[in-house]
């Protein structure tokens, strides 16, 4: 839609508005539609030029995006497309790991996190991640919470209690366990185990929440609360999603990054991607045509 | 775009190619719809007529059988981007087909209700040829939906406008009529009738390929000017 797209694919940021009404047009048809989640939000995170290798296999292909802070970003691409690769750089967690390592800068509020004087612990309080399947430690509901934490701050009992009770009523799961604390998190359901661990990612209160394929373990009834979840966090945090599940993307998020073999092929609005998405290879993939 | 690329699941194709090859079969029985009942007005035929009217049925079945068949894809598919345009053009299209459908019938029954009163010597000639006119531009607009053409599409657009100014000549034409002699005022009155059914037809046809445009360009160019609709069609994606 804008002229940028098929110039340089890979350098792309949400169009900060839909095709422009002008001329003859009359403007109150078409006021409404299409502004979700645009505006001047700010951006709370840059990716610049990252590059990332698996050993000798180059997973990501310089990719540059923005991710406007307090929406919901998701990224979808077929398998191995590097949308997990991409997540697991903004808070380095591939570091655990050897041979694996980014190039090219991730600005979160214009610091370059990838910068080896990063100190980590700082910045994974800055930015909490959630997996796809549901890891709560083996330990009380309680103490899953408190563990994280811990490790960033000290607070009196009556503090800790109130930020679990605070944290387990954001990830909307207070109802559920308020008379089991001290219960071990493993015995919760799925769907309770995964907002058990959304509560301890943001009880340390992050400014960047990272789930990847948060739902894709959990049945319909958990899926939506989750989801209802994040529309609920967005008010607060900057949330960046993976997710397989086209329309679950299409559900919660503001804007749609869609990528495929490494190569950030088209970001933009969501409603645009999923109605009239400007590259082939996007239209390819949302209407199941890929493959 | 490409709508004929082949799905992964290839039911879904199948789906999705159904409903447009229905689209074009309730299409062609509108437009017979529209040129017997026109042939039933100027030849005098209440028979034909009658029939025409009778007919309608069929086209408000279809309509709903389609509808039905894209609440179904919808349901089951969540169809995305070029698909759900599809779907929702269809759906579109549809409304406007069946409303044509019913100036058909329209124009019908003003054909029995002349086919008793005295005729003019000229058969309405003027509305016979108005009526050929919108017959071929609703022929033309689901050609152009048939083959996702949106210069054809822009050009059913474009005959709107000539549609438009035929009809205002054929009222200046018969007011003046009336005028002259007002014992005629009941039976050009219901020539009025039908010679505003037929521009109505004009429009849905119109209305037609502005879906097509939504259909192909993803770009909604309802309530445009036809500057506006043609610039919208031919920018880039």
């Amino acid at each position: 839609m804008n002229r940028e797209d098929s110039d340089a694919p890979h350098h792309l940021e949400p169009a900060a508005t839909m095709p422009q009404a002008q001329g003859t047009r009359r403007p109150d048809v078409r006021a409404s539609t299409g502004q979700r989640g645009v505006g001047n939000a700010p951006c709370k995170v840059e990716v610049k030029d990252l590059n990332f290798f698996y050993g000798k296999f180059h997973a990501l292909q310089s990719i540059n995006l923005k991710i406007t802070e307090k929406r919901v970003t998701a990224f979808i691409g077929p398998s191995g497309c590097g949308k997990s690769t991409l997540l697991r750089t903004f808070n380095r967690i591939y570091e655990l790991y050897p041979k694996q390592r980014a190039e090219g800068e991730v600005l979160l509020d214009g610091q370059n996190i990838l910068d080896p004087k990063q100190d980590l612990n700082l910045l994974r309080a800055k930015i909490g991640m959630v997996f796809q399947k549901p890891t709560p430690f083996p330990m009380s509901v309680y103490d899953n919470i408190a563990f994280g934490v811990k490790l960033y701050q000290k607070l009196s009992r009556a503090e800790m209690d109130d930020r679990i009770e605070w944290a387990l009523r954001k990830a909307a799961l207070w109802g559920e366990v308020k008379d089991k604390l001290k219960q071990s998190g493993t015995q919760l359901s799925g769907g309770q185990q995964q907002r058990l661990c959304i509560a301890r990612a943001i009880a340390v209160k992050p400014q960047v929440l990272l789930l990847d394929e948060p739902a894709s373990a959990l049945d319909p009834i958990s899926t939506a609360r989750i989801e209802e979840l994040i529309y609920e966090l967005k008010s607060d945090y900057t949330i960046v999603i993976v997710t397989h599940n086209m329309q679950q993307a299409a559900r919660v998020s503001d804007y749609t990054a869609f990528m495929y073999l490494g190569r950030l092929i088209e970001f933009n609005d969501t409603d645009k991607i999923f109605t009239n998405p400007s590259q082939k290879e996007t239209e390819d993939y949302v209407t199941g045509r890929y493959g | 775009m490409e709508p004929l690329h082949t799905h992964t699941s290839r039911q879904y194709n199948e789906e999705l190619e159904d409903i447009r090859n229905r689209v074009l079969q309730m299409g062609g029985f509108i437009e017979q719809q529209i040129a017997r009942a026109i042939n039933a007005l100027a030849q005098g035929d209440a028979e034909l007529g009658e029939r025409v009217a009778k007919d309608d049925y069929r086209v408000n079945e279809m309509e709903v059988a389609i509808d039905e068949e894209c609440n179904q894809i919808i349901a089951r598919r969540q169809p995305a981007a070029g698909d759900l345009r599809l779907v929702m053009a269809v759906i579109k299209t549809i409304t406007d087909l069946e409303r044509i459908g019913d100036e058909a019938e329209k124009i019908a029954r003003m054909g029995i209700r002349l086919a008793s009163l005295e005729r003019p010597k000229d058969s309405y000639v003027e509305i016979q040829h108005l009526g050929n006119h919108v017959r071929q531009m609703l022929h033309d607009a689901l050609d152009a939906f048939a083959r996702m053409d949106v210069e054809a599409a822009l050009q059913v657009a474009r005959e709107d406008l000539q549609v438009d100014r035929e009809y205002e000549g054929i009222m200046r034409q018969l007011i003046t009529y009336m005028m002259e002699d007002p014992r005629t005022i009941a039976r050009v009155m219901d020539v009025i009738w039908s010679a505003r059914a037929l521009e109505r037809i004009g429009d849905h046809s119109r209305n037609i390929c502005e879906y097509i445009i939504y259909l192909v360009k993803g770009k909604d160019v309802r309530h445009t000017s036809l500057e506006q609709m043609e610039r919208e069609a031919r920018e880039g994606n």
